[in-house]
């Protein structure tokens, strides 16, 4: 008996360490050699880790959930029999099984078909991609096919294709999936380890980009109204509360009313339907460093201007402080992002998933419009819409956004209090 | 049935040809009274007397010479070069005369010599002991290469290249003089020259190969059965001109085919072997066809180390023929 150890195995070209994600065995187990003892999750991939040995796990030294490097100790194993005639007998059965895995594990020649194997299909209308094959990395060996023939059981093609054309038919799309390009360091580059906040921003990304086919509208908008109104009561509002009274408030407030006017927009895409929300919660994109995040104001329709600019004010704190919890970033059923904040005067959204839509507020800027076949020095603010096109259409968001400029044009302290 | 020595089936073949047909006689060096350096024609002198029997100065050379003279007069000579390696300088005798004289002459002439020669290696005898020469010789049109294996092939075909109207080059493997035995009828009997013989049934691959190897396939054939490898092994005994449709039909049997030579890769019988079944058998192939030879290099080495390393043998043989089925 020898207690071995296993160690984080090199899971990829360029990765260093692992997660272990999940234990698959406890100690006192007994394993074969390449039987999977952990799921381990790295920023390439996710694999299993085969055990080195035949033995039984002593000890679990990682815990779950633990990143270790690549070469560092995962766990112990006590490993059967001792040196000499034994052990050698045991390395040859180990070795057999290692040929014996590798041939059931290899399918690299699956499909690469010999002369007299397609010539045997062919004359026999076998579909090939049903056989499973005997030879080395999974070929299909001319005996193998040869027994079809001999045993009757051929997998045909026509019939296989009258079998599945109707399932084909309602199948929903799936794009081809390509791999990503091994992209090196050079020299004097730096290397940034993905954190947790930022895979998940890119697999969002990644899988709204894919998904959901994005069309995108803009218009412009006359803030004057909003502009003066704001300028008159914000250094009140200040004094009396103790935070800014921003414009993205009134812009959150007037998507919340057309929202309320266009439930269509306030939904998602569920495959064989489309869910409308009932809850108006607006989702905003909150910078932080090198983060994103989206918390969300909950049942914005029910707010004030004024409690609107709270929960604005509370949520940045809390995500400028790292303080945001699940609960905050939860139930979003529609985003708006101010990307003016940046100056931007133009952009185009990725929708937050599993929302329809997403509108963007540009930078507010003072430009010469003409009224009334006369110049004049106007307050105006783009906003670019990008919609889920399965979900919305042209006509709809179009009336949306009118629906957003009429209010916003016309704000004063009548139609919309502060409290 | 007797058992005998694959050098005691030369002999005899000898000998019995020697009765039969007063016009068959052997020259070379040492075949007379030393009865051959191998003794493969031992006790002839003796009984057939000085005159058919001739003991020759070593000019190999002048052994083709005086052979091809003595058959164009109506003789069956029998030459021996004492190895196959001392063959070259015969060749200009044998390829430019021996084997063109019926096409030169419009059929007028012809040349009815055997050429007898020890060939191979594995018996420590490095550069001038152990050539394989067969492809020299393996595209010359008006030859014929006979290379057996066993001791009843090499009786009956032996026979049969005496008998023959044209040269002959019999090429016999040193090694297998004393090692291989088997059963062989006391009687008269002959075999075709340029018909291959299946020496193993099987269904899983094929091997094709000739001489000494043939032994080796059949010992890994044996041990492979075990594993349910089943090989079916085919013995060209001719390999030049090669029995195309024995050929053709072992490889199409399974679809995977090893080749085996002793002589270096490059240019060796069995890269026609090839070439023949890709030819032919395109649509039944289920595998490369496979080569397993000598290296390229100019000699079998001497170092035993190296010779061992050099020479094809039973693991090598096994080794590759699994490695065939597998794939």
């Amino acid at each position: 008996m020898a207690l071995e150890k296993i160690l984080m195995p090199q899971l990829g070209e360029s990765v260093t360490e692992g997660t272990v994600s999940n234990w698959l065995v406890q100690e006192g187990d007994h394993v074969n050699k390449y039987d999977p003892i952990a799921e381990v999750m790295t920023d390439k991939v996710n694999a299993e880790v085969p055990s080195s040995f035949t033995g039984v796990i002593k000890e679990l030294v990682a815990d779950e959930g633990q990143t270790i490097e690549v070469g560092e100790l995962m766990c112990y194993i006590e490993v059967e029999g001792s040196k000499g005639e034994e052990a050698e007998v045991i390395s040859q059965s180990q070795d057999q099984q290692e040929v014996r895995s590798d041939a059931q594990q290899d399918q690299s020649m699956k499909s690469r078909y010999s002369p007299a194997v397609m010539r045997l299909a062919q004359e026999n209308s076998i579909d090939l991609s049903q056989v499973s094959g005997s030879g080395r990395g999974g070929r299909i060996t001319r005996k193998d096919i040869e027994q079809i023939i001999q045993t009757g059981q051929i997998p045909n093609v026509k019939e296989e294709q009258v079998a599945t054309s109707p399932e084909q038919k309602e199948a929903e799309y799936t794009p081809p999936t390509i791999k990503r390009k091994f992209v090196q360091a050079d020299p004097g580059d730096k290397e940034i380890p993905v954190t947790g906040i930022r895979k998940t921003i890119a697999q969002n990304m990644v899988r709204s980009k894919t998904e959901i086919p994005h069309a995108w509208m803009m218009i412009e908008v006359d803030v004057t109204n909003l502009v003066k109104y704001r300028d008159s009561e914000k250094s009140k509002f200040k004094e009396n509360e103790g935070y800014n009274l921003s414009y993205f408030a009134f812009f959150l407030n007037a998507v919340a009313k057309a929202l309320k006017k266009f439930p269509q927009l306030n939904s998602s895409w569920a495959g064989d339907k489309i869910i409308q929300r009932k809850e108006i919660n607006l989702s905003i994109a909150v910078a932080h460093e090198q983060e994103l995040f989206v918390p969300v104001i909950k049942s914005v329709d029910e707010k004030s201007i004024k409690g609107i600019a709270k929960e604005i004010h509370t949520l940045s704190k809390k995500a400028r402080n790292g303080n945001l919890t699940p609960q905050d970033m939860e139930g979003g059923t529609f985003t708006v992002n101010n990307t003016g904040s940046f100056g931007s005067v133009q952009s185009m959204g990725v929708i937050n998933y599993p929302q329809a839509a997403i509108l963007q507020v540009e930078s507010i800027v003072k430009r010469p419009v003409i009224i009334n076949d006369m110049f004049a020095a106007r307050d105006m603010v783009n906003l670019c819409l990008s919609l889920d096109h399965r979900v919305l259409d042209g006509v709809i968001c179009g009336q949306f956004m009118s629906h957003i400029k009429g209010i916003l044009e016309s704000i004063s302290s009548d139609t919309t209090p502060i409290y | 049935m007797p058992v005998i020595s694959y050098i005691q089936a030369v002999t005899q073949a000898l000998k019995e040809e020697m009765t039969r047909d007063e016009k068959v006689f052997i020259l070379g060096e040492d075949v007379g009274v030393r009865g051959g350096v191998f003794r493969a024609t031992d006790g002839l002198y003796e009984q057939f007397g000085e005159a058919r029997v001739l003991d020759t100065p070593l000019a190999e050379s002048a052994i083709a010479g005086v052979g091809i003279g003595a058959a164009m007069y109506g003789m069956r000579p029998v030459a021996e070069m004492q190895f196959a390696d001392f063959i070259m300088p015969a060749v200009n005798q044998i390829i430019s005369e021996a084997a063109k004289i019926r096409y030169r002459s419009n059929n007028d002439w012809n040349c009815p010599i055997t050429i007898r020669a020890p060939y191979g290696g594995g018996v420590h005898g490095a550069l001038y002991h152990s050539q394989s020469v067969e492809a020299v010789f393996a595209n010359q049109p008006g030859l014929k290469i006979v290379m057996p294996s066993t001791p009843y092939d090499v009786k009956g075909l032996l026979k049969a290249a005496i008998r023959d109207n044209d040269p002959v080059l019999f090429f016999e493997h040193k090694r297998a003089y004393r090692l291989i035995k088997g059963e062989v009828p006391e009687g008269d009997y002959t075999l075709p020259i340029g018909k291959a013989d299946v020496k193993r049934e099987g269904s899983d691959i094929t091997v094709i190969t000739y001489g000494l190897c043939v032994h080796f396939a059949l010992q890994a054939a044996e041990k492979l059965a075990t594993e349910g490898i089943n090989a079916h092994i085919l013995d060209l005994r001719t390999v030049y001109p090669l029995d195309k449709e024995s050929i053709i039909e072992a490889a199409s049997k399974t679809g995977k085919v090893l080749l085996i030579t002793e002589d270096n890769k490059e240019g060796s019988i069995i890269g026609e072997v090839a070439a023949i079944i890709s030819e032919n058998c395109l649509f039944d192939l289920d595998a490369p066809i496979k080569r397993l030879a000598g290296p390229d290099v100019p000699s079998m080495p001497y170092a035993p180390t190296m010779e061992k390393e050099f020479m094809i043998n039973p693991d090598k043989v096994e080794k590759a023929m699994r490695d065939l089925a597998e794939f």
